[in-house]
């Protein structure tokens, strides 16, 4: 009888736990368990995916932003904008009523006006400004795109407008404008700073316009935030934002399906299932803005030549990796862009799995008795290529077929980039996220000339016809004309066939059913600015 | 008395002794530069280099380079870890409490387990009940503490979704770090629900204390019912009976003082086993503890604070032992002598 008691009164202990997630605390906080902890607070330094998701749509805002349905660009903290009929000068007009957050370490005493738009431009452009050294002075984005050259003048027309020179026209300076990094820092706040001799902090305590704001962070742990209350655009989102920081995939998707979690950062393919398998949880799935591809070395023999370069891509069945690899979980890539790109064409010249025709081309490049060559397979999982060992073992396989003997290399990650940027590879399976939704994201970075020297042109291919192309586009502002422009430079790659598309993965995000309005943002980070709790 | 506690006082000083020896000489068995190892800081400037040569006595050779590392240890500056860059001591400060506070309810529950579930089946020998006591501890005893944690967090974690699997309280609560032990801290806060906190920090503790109590109860009930047996068998008893006192006046009057006695020393000496099991499942909880912070330091391949964690954890496990050895003693200066017992 005693027994029977206790067992009860036990019974009923646990099962009312059940209700602490449900309860009015919960409903008021949402927690959202990452990777990673961020490299710093200021996405301008630093382009990794985890300092991006952390902060830059949470703490901040953008002078414009991605709508990540249509993928147009929409106003931001500038209501509207002009550009001028040489395409070289933008005006931005200002919203008026953005206010910054207030936290323990700062009290802003004025609203959002153009100076601080100045700030936050002239910090990564100008060397000699007070904050471009501090925090190491590095901004790799807009380095990788030289955007510093690009940016003649910022200034001032009056408080709430602000005009930007360029030096030469530029289509994606827009979307540019627009990505995860060209945030919004506070001009008051770096001042007060600078003025207390610590000019760091703005990058460790930052102050921003987002929909949440800084409250704590323990390294490897946690980051907290709490709801910016004079947000520009609030919506009924939750009192307080946490980021549990937690590095096992596993351990993340247990949590998620425990409670513990209201959303969760890269799932895997294989985890996908459990998801599903689960009601009171949602997975979201959209192709990526992504490709993995296999790039030959072009400036080393027999490589240099485009008929070799084609044999070997026929030498290959596409489809059968992306089954053996992806396990369903990317598309099949015809050209450089994904099919959700504005840009993207559906290419006739993608190359269909065909070894008599490769045995053929290598016969007419003098290669009939076959050579030798390297596979690098870079080390770590991405999602547009989750496993490249093994899938530069199925290559391996291919290209015996064809008489060609290959051997895979794979390094640790950090020698593995920096060998690769000397050059030494022969071919590579690696692959590319975009930053943002131009298709002068994929084009440029990729395989033009410029890109050789920073090191992401894998191929190291350099074509002036292709240059010229892809140049031309983005002077132009006529979408239209743009992509046949784009289009010219697919044809041009197709016969020359510097790399090897594979495929576009597709990006996974997993959340509980009491999130509304959680979307995958194609073009970065995660937002939770409209995301509401029920 | 005073010559045992001096010997054992001996005993605790060589062994700290050689720990120190033997973490000073991991610095030298790890890759990398010693001097590195030891201070933990990664890139010194030119200025940071000469002052930590110095105050290692890198130039010096290596009795003398361990007699500074033994003085830096006493001044308390064990060195940064590579991961965090913060002092090793302040890590382990901040992790410490997290292990020691689980320990300690594991080994309540333990106790408020063991104890009289050990009397019953002691005092029902060869009944069903004691048959069924018997079986469920050796259960308990034979099951990895690790595969038990796994098999606990898959039925009422993932399946049933009745209990947290990680951590020490949801972060919902913000519970500033004062003490490091959860509970006196959410005492201490003043900015949130505590009933709530508290009931959220009780379930958090479910899964793991249970993990960790279920093979030290087992040994306790086993030791507990052995000794209660032994006790029952003794003349004395028999005389009990003998007088006219019922059942329940024996063992009340006689029995349990009699039979707890001996087996109460045997049982805290249990708990550094616990401690050590409870580094284990804290990885798998992920709670916040030393063992944890310990696992994540081998997987950055953090040398610093490896050696500073070992060092650490071996010590307060030498100087918990050996203040036991003395402190039972000291209480029972007889018995404290036999320390084996069939279980």
């Amino acid at each position: 009888m005693k027994q029977g008691v206790m067992f009860l009164l036990l019974l009923s202990l646990i099962t009312s736990c059940s209700d602490i997630r449900n309860n009015e605390l919960s409903q008021n906080g949402l927690i959202y368990c990452s990777e990673g902890a961020p490299a710093t607070f200021n996405p301008q330094l630093d382009t990794s995916g985890t300092t991006a998701d952390a902060t830059s749509h949470q703490l901040y805002s953008r002078l414009i932003e991605f709508d990540p349905d249509s993928s147009k660009i929409v106003p931001g903290l500038a209501s509207s904008w002009l550009v001028s009929q040489d395409g070289l000068t933008y005006t931005f007009q200002l919203r008026r009523d953005v206010k910054f957050h207030t936290t323990s370490y700062f009290s802003p005493t004025r609203n959002f006006n153009a100076d601080d738009v100045l700030f936050s431009i002239n910090r990564w452009r100008l060397p000699d400004h007070d904050y471009h050294k501090v925090s190491g002075g590095n901004y790799p984005y807009f380095v990788s795109l030289g955007l510093s050259d690009v940016v003649k003048e910022v200034s001032r027309l009056n408080g709430y407008r602000v005009e930007i020179k360029l030096t030469r026209p530029d289509s994606s300076f827009l979307a540019n404008l627009a990505t995860d990094f060209s945030v919004i820092l506070s001009e008051e706040y770096a001042a007060q700073l600078l003025a207390q001799g610590t000019p760091s902090l703005i990058d460790t305590k930052p102050v921003g316009t987002g929909p949440y704001k800084f409250v704590d962070y323990r390294k490897d742990s946690f980051i907290r935030y709490q709801r910016h209350e004079n947000y520009w655009a609030l919506k009924n989102i939750p009192e307080q934002l946490i980021y549990d920081i937690t590095t096992t995939d596993s351990l993340r998707l247990a949590k998620l399906i425990s409670g513990e979690c209201d959303a969760i950062s890269y799932i895997s393919t294989s985890e996908t299932s459990a998801v599903d398998q689960r009601d009171n949880l949602t997975l979201n799935i959209t192709p990526g803005l992504n490709i993995g591809f296999w790039a030959f070395n072009t400036q080393k023999p027999p490589f240099n030549d485009a008929k070799v370069r084609r044999a070997l891509a026929l030498a290959i069945d596409k489809n059968t990796l992306i089954e053996a690899i992806y396990l369903g979980s990317a598309e099949r890539a015809h050209g450089l862009l994904p099919e959700t790109s504005w840009a993207y064409e559906s290419l006739k010249s993608d190359t269909n799995y065909n070894p008599a025709l490769a045995r053929q081309l290598l016969e007419e490049a003098g290669l009939s008795s076959g050579f030798k060559m390297n596979i690098w397979a870079m080390p770590v999982q991405r999602a547009y290529n989750p496993n490249a060992t093994k899938m530069a073992e199925i290559i391996q396989s291919y290209l015996q077929d064809v008489n060609i003997e290959a051997q895979i290399i794979s390094l640790e990650w950090s020698t593995f980039r920096e060998r690769l940027n000397e050059g030494e590879h022969d071919s590579v399976l690696i692959g590319w996220s975009a930053d943002n939704g131009d298709p002068d994201n994929f084009y440029r970075p990729l395989l033009s000339c410029q890109a050789i020297k920073s090191g992401t042109n894998r191929a190291r291919w350099c074509s002036s016809r292709y240059d010229d192309l892809i140049e031309e586009a983005l002077l132009i502002t006529d979408i239209e004309l743009r992509k046949t422009y784009y289009h010219l430079a697919n044809a041009v790659l197709a016969e020359e066939m510097p790399l090897v598309p594979i495929a576009h993965a597709y990006r996974y995000q997993a959340y509980s059913n009491r999130l509304k309005g959680l979307k995958i943002n194609p073009f970065g980070g995660i937002r939770f600015g409209d995301v509401e709790k029920h | 008395m005073l010559n045992y506690a001096i010997r054992r006082i001996n005993l605790l000083f060589f062994t700290l002794l050689v720990l120190s020896v033997v973490s000073f000489s991991l610095a030298y068995l790890f890759p990398g530069n010693a001097l590195t190892n030891l201070s933990g800081i990664k890139s010194p400037s030119s200025e940071q280099l000469i002052s930590l040569t110095q105050s290692y006595n890198i130039g010096e050779n290596y009795f003398w380079q361990y007699i500074a590392y033994l003085r830096l240890l006493m001044d308390g500056d064990w060195g940064v870890s590579f991961t965090s860059q913060q002092s090793l001591l302040k890590d382990i400060s901040l992790t410490l409490p997290a292990t020691i506070e689980l320990s300690a309810y594991a080994f309540t529950f333990s106790i408020l387990i063991g104890v009289p579930m050990g009397v019953l089946a002691g005092l029902k020998h060869n009944k069903p009940f004691d048959f069924g006591i018997l079986s469920a501890s050796l259960l308990g005893y034979s099951i990895p503490v690790f595969w038990l944690a796994l098999i606990l967090i898959q039925a009422l974690s993932l399946k049933l979704s009745w209990l947290p699997l990680s951590g020490r309280i949801s972060l919902y609560f913000d519970v500033p770090i004062q003490s490091g032990f959860i509970i006196l801290d959410i005492f201490k806060a003043d900015n949130l629900d505590k009933t709530a906190a508290l009931q959220d920090a009780f379930f958090h503790l479910i899964l793991p204390t249970v993990s960790i109590a279920t093979l030290t109860s087992s040994i306790i009930i086993r030791m507990v019912r052995k000794s209660v047996l032994d006790v029952l068998e003794k003349d004395y008893i028999k005389a009990a009976y003998g007088r006219g006192q019922t059942n329940m006046q024996v063992f009340w009057k006689h029995g349990l003082r009699n039979a707890l006695l001996p087996v109460l020393p045997l049982i805290v000496t249990q708990f550094t086993i616990l401690l050590t099991n409870a580094m284990i499942v804290e990885v798998i909880f992920s709670w916040p503890g030393i063992g944890n912070w310990l696992i994540q330091a081998i997987y950055q391949r953090d040398y610093p604070a490896i050696r500073g964690g070992m060092l650490m954890v071996s010590s307060l496990v030498i100087m918990f032992t050996i203040s036991l050895d003395i402190l039972l003693r000291l209480i029972d200066p007889i018995k404290g002598r036999r320390n084996r017992v069939a279980i």
